[in-house]
């Protein structure tokens, strides 16, 4: 019973992961320089004869390539975004080639801090690069050029993955038609990189890092990990919204007078972190929340965004919630001024949720009529 | 609303709009004017709606809508951004009048400005017969309304001239969309106004 309930929330059904493999060097922004790479992919739907109904889906700090539909072997395993992904849905597979890819520097596959060093035959470790959205971005276009994949009919993603999108629009003007920016940012207040460096700091102190060489003493540095997935969750929801699902309850059996787990709260913290930490990599957390730091496209023109901008060519939708303060309605308000002193094409939707930073990975009925609304227009 | 009326004051607004100029749309709704203003004249458009359903339609008609609130001002738009800035009947429902009438001219080289006018004859019947007036162009009752502020021509003329702003031109229609040539604050039911600086 339970199999068949999974089964029929996922509209893709099975999937199953490829790898790309890239010989040609890529020169990272940081200096230094990829020999080879490789990055593994998960498509859905099929890929029109003019190779024009392609779109790509990146990923935030902790996503992967696994965006719909379920494994083969886990049932239960289903893509992050499948809510958004399939038949009739916004992000239609009767229409659209999706792509989803794990960054370099992830740990789901692709090139990263836990793959083999080929100059060391060891795993890279600490000395795996600090890689930047811009990285990505030209990695991600390696694919699509693998792919046969010119233009994409659109790029999106949501808060870091909203940041590939729009860099997307400024490295190849002429390879994205539409660039969707969801729950993002023009770059990082200086409170977001705080809650970053004490994400990192928690890790970089676990004596189980070993500076990033962890895999060769045979440990991983767990409490770490699960602090840093701590303060991050509690940044990713809404205030309202911890009230509302968590409030001041008490756990059955409260009531110590001790540390050990008494509110509702402290719980789900601990669950979430207890199991980010058990299959996510400290490495490429660093390089994740590096990456967000790292992202300002107005640095080289003076801090005027409008002029970093200037040379998009793709469609912008841009999309922000109520009760995101990690990214905050303002945030993607700069963006909408800033293409619109540009006179670039851009629509903006200010949707109403309770979730926070969470809110675009909800399945909520507005915000996705105004994806499906948007992308029906995105004619392939 | 009424389909001519309504078509009447696009009308007017469309033969003010020269081919390649920029157009914010203020209150844009499904972006039904901003639609015909690009594909019509030939104007680069964008609008500012608040409702939810509004901004899916504008989305859905292709539009480069803007979900925000006028009550919080233009922050944001730059200096002379637009050629025209439009507040199709929508200027009765704003509660900061004066801020909303300056930063059209911040934001813009021109203010389109229409509404309804209170001053139209069947409005003060129905005001002389002892009840608020319900008409094609305040179509709403007492206790339904969105509208804010009821006010005439005379009354718009006089906010204007305190404001020192400049009136280049006005139109006014009856309830059929016809043009009203005299005496416009008796005999016209909505008014069209364009202003500068």
């Amino acid at each position: 019973m339970r199999l068949f309930l999974d089964l029929e929330m996922s509209g893709i059904g099975i999937v199953s992961a490829q790898r790309a493999h890239f010989t040609q060097p890529l020169k990272l922004k940081g200096g230094s320089v990829l020999p080879a790479f490789e990055l593994v992919y998960e498509t859905y739907g099929t890929l029109n004869a003019a190779k024009s109904n392609a779109i790509l889906v990146c990923h935030a700090l902790s996503g992967n390539h696994h965006l719909a539909g379920h494994t083969a072997d886990n049932p239960a395993n289903i893509g992050w975004w499948d809510n958004i992904i399939g038949p009739g849905r916004p992000l239609d597979t009767d229409r659209f080639f999706v792509v989803g890819v794990n960054n370099l520097g992830g740990c789901h596959g692709s090139t990263g801090p836990a793959s083999t060093n080929p100059a060391t035959d060891k795993p890279w470790g600490a000395d795996f690069p600090v890689v930047t959205v811009e990285d990505w971005v030209e990695s991600q276009a390696r694919l699509a050029d693998q792919l046969g994949i010119d233009a994409w009919a659109a790029v999106m993603g949501g808060s870091l993955g909203g940041m590939q999108a729009l860099q997307w629009s400024l490295s190849f003007p002429e390879r994205i038609r539409h660039a969707l920016v969801i729950a993002a940012a023009p770059k990082l207040s200086a409170e977001n990189i705080a809650f970053n460096e004490v994400a990192r700091q928690a890790i970089l102190t676990d004596p189980d890092f070993h500076g990033g060489h962890f895999y060769e003493h045979g440990v991983l540095p767990l409490r770490g990990l699960r602090l840093a997935r701590m303060l991050g969750h509690i940044t990713y929801l809404s205030d309202n919204q911890m009230a509302e699902k968590f409030g001041r309850r008490l756990r059955p059996g409260a009531g110590s007078y001790g540390f050990d787990v008494e509110f509702e709260i402290e719980s789900y913290l601990r669950y979430q972190g207890d199991k980010f930490a058990g299959v996510f990599d400290a490495n490429t957390y660093l390089r994740m929340t590096r990456a967000l730091d790292y992202f300002d496209p107005a640095l080289d023109f003076e801090d005027d965004l409008a002029r970093a901008l200037a040379r998009a060519r793709a469609k912008f939708l841009i999309v922000a919630f109520s009760t995101d303060w990690r990214f905050s309605p303002a945030r993607s308000r700069e963006l909408v001024h800033a293409m619109v002193h540009n006179g670039q094409a851009v629509a903006y939707a200010e949707i109403d949720s309770v979730h926070g930073h969470d809110s675009f990975l909800m399945d909520e009925p507005h915000y996705h009529a105004i994806i499906d609304t948007y992308l029906k227009r995105a004619t392939p | 609303m009424n389909q001519t009326a309504e078509r009447a004051d696009f009308d007017l607004i469309a033969s003010w709009v020269q081919p390649g100029e920029r157009v914010l749309d203020l209150g844009c709704s499904d972006g039904s004017l901003l639609k015909r203003l690009i594909e019509e004249r030939g104007a680069q458009g964008y609008g500012v709606e608040l409702e939810d359903s509004e901004v899916l339609a504008a989305i859905g008609n292709g539009i480069n809508v803007i979900q925000g609130n006028l009550e919080q001002g233009l922050a944001g738009f730059d200096d002379g951004t637009f050629d025209h800035v439009v507040l199709s009947r929508t200027l009765q429902t704003v509660r900061h009048t004066e801020r909303i009438l300056r930063e059209m001219l911040r934001v813009g080289r021109e203010a389109v400005v229409s509404f309804p006018n209170f001053a139209y004859w069947e409005n003060r019947l129905a005001v002389m017969g002892g009840r608020m007036p319900v008409s094609e162009d305040l179509p709403y009752e007492w206790f339904d309304t969105p509208n804010l502020r009821f006010f005439t021509l005379l009354d718009f003329e006089s906010l204007c001239n305190s404001l020192g702003l400049v009136i280049r031109e006005r139109q006014v229609l009856d309830e059929a969309g016809r043009l009203v040539l005299e005496e416009p604050n008796f005999l016209g039911s909505l008014a069209v106004y364009r202003l500068g600086r």
